[in-house]
This record gives C-alpha cells, structure tokens and sequence, in this order.
C-alpha cells in the first residue's frame, strides 16, 4: 500500500492532478456567473424567506377569510366551485387550492392545518408546510375542520351527512386562541417545455384560482361575527392580485381569490433561487481529471512492462490491486472532499453576494454534499483504475470510463429528453450525481422536478450505490483479468 | 546461504500453438554465475518469468530456495530480478523508482541511497528515468534486483546496450556478487558475453536444455584435440600416424593432427628428431561450442519454419 502511494505521488503529472481536480471544482463552484435580485435594492421578499414550524423555509402566501377561535371548535363548509386563472386564460393549475384552515397566527410561516380540495389532487389534508395527506379524488367536496386541543381533525363529505376523516394531526405549537376559517391559493404554473432534444426549459407563471364557498357553519367561542379577509403573506402573484372578495359578512357563503402556495420552498423551475448542489456544479471536470488519474495509474503499468516488476515485488496480485484501488480511491476521496467543503461554504458566499437566494439546507446535508463529492471522485478514481487493469489501455479505459460516467451526466443536463435523462441517471455509474442533491421533491408541490433542476430520479444513496456497485463489478473483472492472465 | 538454490524441473508452457518450454530442467547454485545461454526463442525469458511467478507452467515446478516463489513475503529480500530494464514509468526519478520498491519490501531509504552508490547512479538519482539511456536502465535495474540484499539474482540480457565500459563494469559486479555467495544467473544469447564470466552454461533451444555443464567443461569438450603444425619432413606424417593420431596434410606442409596433445606431438616428433615449428593447439572459445551445440537446434528450426 505504501509502494503503491509512492508510486502514485511520485509520478509529477499525477500528483499534481488531484490537487488540479479540486481546483477545478472550486473554481467552477465560486465563478458560476449567477446573479439573482436578493440584496439588490427593492428585493424581494423570497431573499428573506419565511421559516415553518420545523425550520424549513416555506411560501406561506394565501388569501384567508378568519375568524378567531379560542379553545375547541369546528367549521364546516361546502366548496361549491374552483375556477381559476392562467396568464394566457382561464384555467385552473393542479395544485389549486381551496378550503378551511386552522393556524396558530396570521403571521406566515405560523403552524397550521388545513383540509381542501385542489385543481386536480383530490381532498387533502395537510398541515406545517410539509405534511401532505390524500383524501378522496374528487373535484368539490363538503369539508370540516375540527379543533380539540392540539389536535385538529379533517373531514370530507359527499353529501353533508356522510362524513369521513381524511386525517388527525397533532400541532403542538398552537396557541389557546387560533384563527381559523377559509381560504384559496393557486401556485406558480409551471411545466416543462421543448421535452425532446434540445435545449432545455420550463414555462410557466402566475395562477389565480377562485372559490365560490356555501353552507359555512362553526361551533365553538368564535369571536366576532365578520370574517376578516387579508392576503396573508404579502402580495401573491396572481394577475390582478388576489383582493378577498365578495360575499357578505355573517352570511354563509362566501367568494374567495386567491394566489400563492403554502408549502415548502423549492427551487428550480417553480421555485425561487437554487440549491446549494449549484455550487458544485465543477465536479464533472473534477471526475474527469480523477478518472484518467485512475485510469493511467493502472494502464502505466502495462505500457512498459512495469507490471511485472510490481508483481516481482508483491506476487499476491489481489493485494496489488487492492492497494492500488485504495491508493487511488483515499486520493480522490481527499480530492473531493477538500474541494467540497471548500466550494460548499465558499460557493454560498459568493451567490448569496451576487443576490442568488439559497435555502438554507440541514447541516447533515451539507456533509452529505461534502463526503458524497469525495466519496464520488474516490470512486471514480477506482473506477478509471478498475477500467484501466481490465482493459489495459490508457485511450481506451479512459474513453469508456468517461462515456460511463460524465457523458450520461453532461446529456442528461442538456440534451436529452426527462424520461431519458432520468434512465441515464439511474442506471450508469452518472447515477452517483444523486448523492450531490439538496433539494428536497414534494408531492405536494408544483414543480418541474427534472435533473437540471437538481431532481435527480435516485435518492442520493441509491445513486451512490449504483456507482458502487459498477466499481465493484469493474474491479472484479480487473482482479479477474490480473489473476488469471500471465503477467 | 550456501545451500539455497533455484531449481527448475520439467516446466512445459505452450503460447497458442507454440511450445515454449519441452521440459526445461536445470539448477542454479550459490556462489557462482550460470550463463543462461540460447537463441532467441528458446524460451530463457519464459523460464525466468516461470520462476519469478509471473508466468504459469502448464507443469512441472520452479522454486526458489525450496519454496514457490510466489509465497515469498518479501520476494525482492530473496531473488532479485531484472528483466526488462526498459519496465519504468519515465516520469519518475530513479531514486523514487527504487523507493516505491523499497516500500514495498518495508525497506527504507537509506537501503535505496545505497544500491545506487553500488549501481554508481548517485549522481543521477534525481533524474527522470525516461531520459536514462539503455546502459543506465541496465544499471537502475540491476540497483533494483539488489534493493533487498538478494541471495540470487536473476537478470535478462543484462550486457544488452551496454557500452564497452559498461560491461566490464557488469562483469566485475557480478563476479563480485557470485563471490559474496550468490546464485547468479545471467542470460544472454550472445555466449561471448558471458565468456570469462560465467562459471557454468545452461545451454537451451527449443524450450529444453542442451548443455549443462561447467564451462571448463564444455570447453575441454569443444577443443577436442585439433593441432595444427608446419614441418618440411615428408616423415612427419607417417610418425605421428604411427603414434595414433589422424593426420590431414595440406599442400603448403601444414598437418592438423587430431587424438593427440600437443604435447605428445612434441615429444614423438623430436623423438626421431624430425624438424618442425608453430605447433598450436586450437583452443575452442566457448562462442564455437555454443555454436557447435546449437546447430541443430537452429537448423531444425530453420528446417520446421521453412516446410
């Protein structure tokens, strides 16, 4: 193992090419020419995003009819229509939503739960942002919302009689007195354009949707008679902004507009500002300098015949190869990971300078993004080393180790259709890029979750494992080759 | 360290359709060279990657003081070897070159430092070795089959692209190293190379051993009685003759005698007091008795290629 690093650190070209690989990945993570309008005069209010209850950042912006609730009670309502408006018409986006809601304050970000019916998901149940919950598939739908305590109740009805519990949430930040009532959203519409070779995009804008409410009943000390409406978290971004509207107070029914979401913050098409993943968008040339390291440190052997004199010197050939493999995978590793930490913490900096928002992401997943990038170079050093034994030649081992690793990445970030991107990510040793995702997908959020937006189609260990499981493969036939043959 | 020896018995080794190796057997012993002496393709190459563990035998065994060389813990400690001095990554200096080797055998630097003192590559150490000319490989190589203090040593055409000074230098070390109690064994299909070095010949071709033999043996065989003599006496001939010997006579009065020492013809001629000069045993070198003995392997293979 010693012989094998004396080998790898003294041959001029390969020692400084690990420290080059990291290079390349911070220079690409620290010039990545982004600008965004966050800290620029009249910023908007995504740089200082809202926080949920658990941490998370959200958009918690909503029209909202309340009343304050102080103790136990319920409300019921029947949503009679959901109509909504797109930029270019009526139209009404999936993830529409209308329905009764219980929050702790008017405040967004506040704790919440809430049981709606959407453009196209059904009845849903959902609560703080993240939690999502499905009710029956169906359009309109007779809704009640239930305090007890901390525990808020959703039901759905058919009829008004009939009803049945969508779901029973704890929330345990609620106060003694919440405000409570109806409400109407409509997020960004987004969807994927041009979804054949070709650049890549997405289109989409602003929505609106509009509710027509009846039949509103409430138990419990509700005070005051008059529904209060307000936007809640600022302006939406409807056409025309979403005034609260028509119906009168006291009455039962009632007509609400709306824009806006109430979920998680996202980024990428639908979303605001970028993952931190961004920063390390430089790994790809990283990982070609760490394969042909890998690939030369192998296939040097073969071409002078220096093969035989490391195996003269160390004849058990599993070991050669072993600490060849672990040579190369500990150097890329180091590679990676000094060049991740750096571009992690650096990267952020200097977006968030050039007014590109950010969300803030778990410390568990910035470690993620920092081991996963050197884990990533580790292993495709050994890949290239893996490819190298077995095919013994310098242009082809680093040809089909390229073609297996960065090519379906580079494709799939540019040309190639999802579907096929997708596959190219799930199944090639690229799949490894999963491990370098932040963003988190929501169900429940409107989005074009695609791999250039960050969406990898593997969660980030599956697609670790996948590289994994291709160096272990090439490697058993790089032992098997070496072994068998005569040297 | 004496009684360590390499041995190799009845290896056979085919490549495709080619016999390599018929049955290869011979020893190498301690204290002394063995030239390993063959035409190109006579499988000397073969057989030292055979023992070196590199190459597989389809049968018979190879080992190094008893043992297979592949279940050597530190091989470089027991056989040192060079076989292709040409086997180096050119953008590596020398001295780092002998440094993975010595990591590999848990030696130090100070082992490297001096076996290039010894292989007189101290003032080139810090030189890539891509830039070495054939001479100074030979030389690295050689500093790297004594990394490990070796009790044998094997080299591949260690004399190939040596300057004239170079292979004296070559001579001495080995003869050196075979007087420190080494076993020794040097290839060569050139057998003049080998002539006032080596103490014993394995002569192969044809993937089997021809000769095996000290080399005042082979030569004591080789020069098996030519005398050559000038003499004006018509007598001569008739004499010697008569003493045993078979005379041919050439017509400017030269006889080549062959079945007896030029001794016994000095004495049977001045005898009978029969006038003579330039008496001249031919004393054989070893290059004619290479020859003499790998003729037929030769010509047989000439013979095979050409049917």
């Amino acid at each position: 193992m010693r012989a094998e690093w004396t080998k790898l650190r003294t041959v001029p070209a390969w020692a400084l090419a690990l420290p080059a690989a990291a290079v390349i990945i911070v220079l690409f993570g620290l010039f990545p020419g982004m600008q965004g309008s966050c800290g620029k005069p009249g910023s908007a209010t995504e740089c200082k995003p809202t926080t949920g209850p658990d941490g998370v950042e959200v958009r918690d912006s909503f029209a909202f009819a309340y009343r304050t609730l102080d103790g136990d009670g319920s409300i019921t309502v029947r949503v009679a229509a959901l109509t909504g408006e797109l930029t270019d018409g009526p139209g009404l986006v999936p993830w529409a939503k209308a329905g009764l809601m219980v929050k702790d304050t008017t405040e967004p970000g506040s704790s919440y739960a809430a049981v709606m019916v959407t453009g196209a998901r059904g009845v849903r149940m959902q609560h703080d942002f993240v939690h999502d919950k499905a009710g029956r598939k169906t359009p309109l739908a007779w809704l009640r919302l239930t305090r007890a305590g901390g525990t808020i109740m959703g039901e759905e009805s058919a009829d008004g009689t009939q009803w049945t519990v969508v779901n029973r949430v704890q929330l345990p930040d609620l106060g003694r007195s919440v405000v409570a009532g109806l409400f109407v959203t409509s997020p960004q519409h987004a969807e994927e354009d041009s979804n054949t070779f070709g650049v890549k995009g997405a289109r989409g804008g602003p929505s609106q949707a509009t509710a027509e409410f009846a039949d509103l009943a409430v138990t419990g000390a509700w005070q005051g008679t008059q529904w209060t409406k307000q936007h809640i978290g600022g302006p939406g971004n409807g056409p025309g902004q979403g005034d609260p509207a028509g119906g009168q107070p006291g009455s039962q029914e009632l007509t609400l507009t709306g824009s806006g979401d109430i979920a998680p913050a996202v980024t990428g098409a639908a979303g605001v500002g970028t993952s931190i993943t961004t920063t390390l968008i430089g790994t790809f040339a990283g990982l070609i300098v760490v394969v042909v390291v890998g690939v030369l440190f192998a296939s040097g052997e073969y071409r002078r015949g220096l093969i035989r004199t490391t195996l003269a010197a160390q004849p058990r050939r599993g070991r050669v190869l072993a600490a060849k493999a672990a040579v190369a995978g500990a150097a890329g590793f180091v590679a990676g990971l000094v060049a991740g930490a750096i571009v992690v913490y650096a990267g952020r900096e200097v977006l968030q300078s050039n007014g590109v928002f950010i969300p803030a992401v778990p410390v568990a997943t910035e470690l993620r993004l920092i081991a996963g990038t050197g884990a990533m170079l580790g292993l495709t050093a050994v890949l290239g080393l893996a490819l190298g034994m077995l095919l013994r030649r310098s242009a082809t081992a680093i040809t089909a180790a390229v073609v297996a690793v960065i090519l379906p990445y580079l494709l799939a970030m540019t040309v190639l259709p999802t579907a096929a991107a997708d596959w190219a990510l799930r199944v090639t040793p690229a799949a490894a890029f999963a491990i370098q995702q932040s963003a988190v997908e929501y169900a429940q959020v409107a989005n074009v979750y695609t791999p250039v937006d960050g969406y990898m189609p593997l969660s980030p260990w599956a697609g670790l494992a996948v590289l994994v499981a291709w160096t272990a493969v090439a490697l058993s036939g790089a032992y098997y080759r070496l072994v068998r043959a005569d040297a | 360290m004496t009684d360590k020896m390499i041995e190799v018995n009845g290896l056979r080794k085919r490549f495709g359709g080619h016999l390599a190796l018929d049955g290869m057997t011979f020893g190498v012993h301690s204290g002394r060279i063995t030239g390993f002496v063959g035409p190109n393709g006579a499988g000397k190459s073969t057989t030292m990657r055979v023992i070196l563990g590199l190459d597989r035998a389809e049968s018979g065994t190879a080992l190094v003081g008893g043992v297979p060389y592949r279940s050597l813990k530190r091989p470089l400690t027991h056989v040192g070897s060079l076989l292709d001095a040409g086997a180096l990554q050119p953008s590596r200096t020398a001295r780092d070159h002998l440094l993975w080797l010595a990591h590999s055998q848990g030696l130090g630097r100070n082992r490297v430092e001096e076996v290039l003192e010894q292989a007189g590559l101290s003032a080139v150490a810090r030189r890539r070795a891509g830039g070495f000319s054939l001479g100074m490989r030979q030389r690295l190589g050689i500093a790297a089959a004594l990394l490990g203090d070796p009790w044998a040593l094997l080299l591949d055409e260690p004399f190939n692209g040596m300057d004239p000074e170079g292979i004296v230098w070559m001579r001495g070390f080995l003869r050196s190293l075979a007087g420190q109690g080494r076993a020794v064994l040097v290839s060569s299909h050139l057998m003049g190379e080998l002539q006032g070095t080596a103490d014993h010949v394995v002569i192969v071709g044809r993937g089997r051993v021809i000769a095996d033999s000290s080399v005042a043996g082979l030569l004591a065989r080789a020069s098996s009685g030519l005398v050559s003599l000038r003499t004006s006496s018509p007598e001569a001939a008739a004499v010697l003759t008569g003493a045993g010997a078979s005379v041919r006579e050439a017509e400017d009065g030269t006889l080549t005698v062959t079945g007896l020492t030029a001794e016994q013809i000095v004495s049977a001629l001045s005898a009978r007091g029969i006038p003579f000069a330039e008496v001249s045993a031919h004393r054989a070198t070893l290059e004619q008795a290479y020859m003499d003995l790998t003729r037929d392997a030769v010509e047989f293979r000439a013979a095979e290629v050409s049917r």
